[in-house]
């Protein structure tokens, strides 16, 4: 497949799960089976949602996102704390080129400590809800594309794929990058989950990009006698480098 | 090959909803943005024709003036309008399965060969059981000259272009916005065209 243009990356499929995955049983009925189509990246491709970036602009219609957004173990607004164990989770977002993406909105959702989510659909799974604990938090990177969550550590929970089947403990979390294409929906793990190995969804990715799903315990984050530390980055697609850009960006991308 | 590795992508699952697709964020433009009102629906269907009630749509289109919210759209000629970003997200509804956005029509969009695309919306749809998001685009029916030049539709096979084309349901009344319909289905002969970006 070629294209007309190549004013961003193209998608690298190979290091992202493929649509069709036998072992999670949904994917059978849900997805695609005729080839995608490749075009030319217009305008439509070039832009997108930028929600974060224009959240000080009145004009422009977006939710205004604050601090308070990004500790999920108080923004219950109930005036207690979640229960569960204190998480803090860091990270930069870049693009494939190492290129920081300031201004970006990240969406995170999860289940409570007990395995839980608060949603409707959770029915089938009799673990304790906590009432002072949403599971929902947004926060926004900064001026170098570092971003900051406090949140309790989620814990896994059973779903109907297989029996005795479970998920291990993940957070969702939902960007756009910087135009359309680089939408990313995805999930992250902790670093030592036996239950990894078992996860079909987890083991959708090829292994040689799996890894790139898994939190990193930092010492460095941890707060002493209040939360223990986690490390995620995220790299989305981005704009084409040109030759002299792949040179300039190169030695900050071997971390 | 770009030198960092791409975080890859993972299903959006049956939850998202505590914070994604949320009440209001269908409403891709209100009341007072400058534009022809309409109303876009439509379902998610799967292998079996089932609506899949527990999808996520984002949407991302230019205003009525054919132009984006966003850096790289840097025709300050065109106008920006107040309280509109030109995108949304909406979940389909439990059981019945439906998706709708409130919002303008867009205005035509210029390609890079310097034509005019036709009216559009970008929309991505992940659900639980996608592991990947697809991409798609709705074109709207009464735009049938316009779809002629379209630089994005002659790279569609014909006999696939009438999945990206909404049909006008229900014609604009007194107050009323026209609705045009548009599923989005998964599998089978007629599959909704997806787009590698
Ligand atoms: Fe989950």
């Amino acid at each position: 497949m070629t294209r007309a243009s190549e004013a961003f990356e193209a998608k690298m499929y190979e290091d992202h799960p493929p649509f069709s995955y036998p072992a999670y049983r949904s994917t059978a009925k849900r997805a695609r089976t005729n080839p995608m189509i490749s075009i030319t990246h217009t305008l439509s491709e070039l832009t997108g949602p930028n929600p974060g970036s224009n959240a000080h602009d009145p004009t422009a219609g977006w939710l205004e996102v604050t601090d308070a957004d990004a500790d999920l173990t108080t923004n219950a607004g109930t005036g207690s704390e979640a229960i569960g164990s204190r998480t803090s989770v860091v990270g930069r977002v870049t693009d494939v080129h190492g290129t920081p993406i300031p201004g970006a909105l990240i969406e995170i959702w999860q289940a409570n400590a007990c395995g839980r989510y608060r949603h409707f659909r959770e029915t089938a799974f009799p673990a304790p809800l906590d009432p002072n604990f949403l599971g929902a938090g947004r926060c926004i990177t900064d001026a170098v594309g570092e971003y900051r969550f406090l949140t309790i550590r989620p814990g896994p929970y059973p779903w109907g794929n297989h029996p005795n089947a479970w998920r291990p403990a993940h957070i969702h979390l939902s960007l756009f990058g910087t135009a359309w294409p680089a939408r990313l929906v995805t999930q992250f793990y902790f670093e030592g989950d036996p239950l990894l190995a078992l996860d079909p969804i987890f083991n959708s990715v090829a292994a040689h990009s799996r890894h790139r799903l898994v939190a990193l315990y930092a010492h460095d984050v941890t707060e002493e006698n209040f939360a223990l530390g986690y490390r995620f980055d995220i790299v989305l697609n981005g704009p084409a480098a040109t030759p002299s850009d792949a040179h300039a960006h190169s030695p900050a991308a071997g971390r | 090959m770009p030198p960092l590795g791409i975080t890859p992508s993972q299903t959006v699952g049956p939850y998202f909803t505590i914070v994604l697709g949320q009440e209001g964020q269908s409403i891709v433009a209100g009341p007072g943005v400058p534009g022809t009102r309409i109303r876009v629906e439509g379902h998610v269907f799967d292998g079996d024709r089932s609506p899949i009630d527990d999808a996520l749509i984002d949407v991302w289109q230019a205003n009525a003036a054919g132009r984006y919210r966003h850096p790289v759209d840097t025709r300050d000629e065109l106008p920006l309008d107040d309280g509109f970003t030109g995108s949304g997200a909406a979940a389909t509804a439990f059981q019945t399965g439906l998706w709708t956005f409130d919002t303008i029509k867009p205005g035509a969009v210029p390609d890079p060969n310097g034509g005019m695309q036709a009216p559009h919306l970008n929309v991505v749809v992940q659900a639980r059981g996608m592991l990947m998001p697809s991409f798609t685009r709705v074109y709207f029916s009464d735009d049938v000259e316009q779809h002629a030049g379209d630089l994005i539709l002659s790279m569609v096979p014909p006999a696939r272009r009438h999945t990206l084309i909404a049909t006008l349901t229900t014609p604009g009344g007194e107050g009323d916005a026209p609705v045009y319909l548009f599923d989005i289905k998964f599998q089978g002969d007629d599959e909704t065209v997806f787009f590698d970006l």
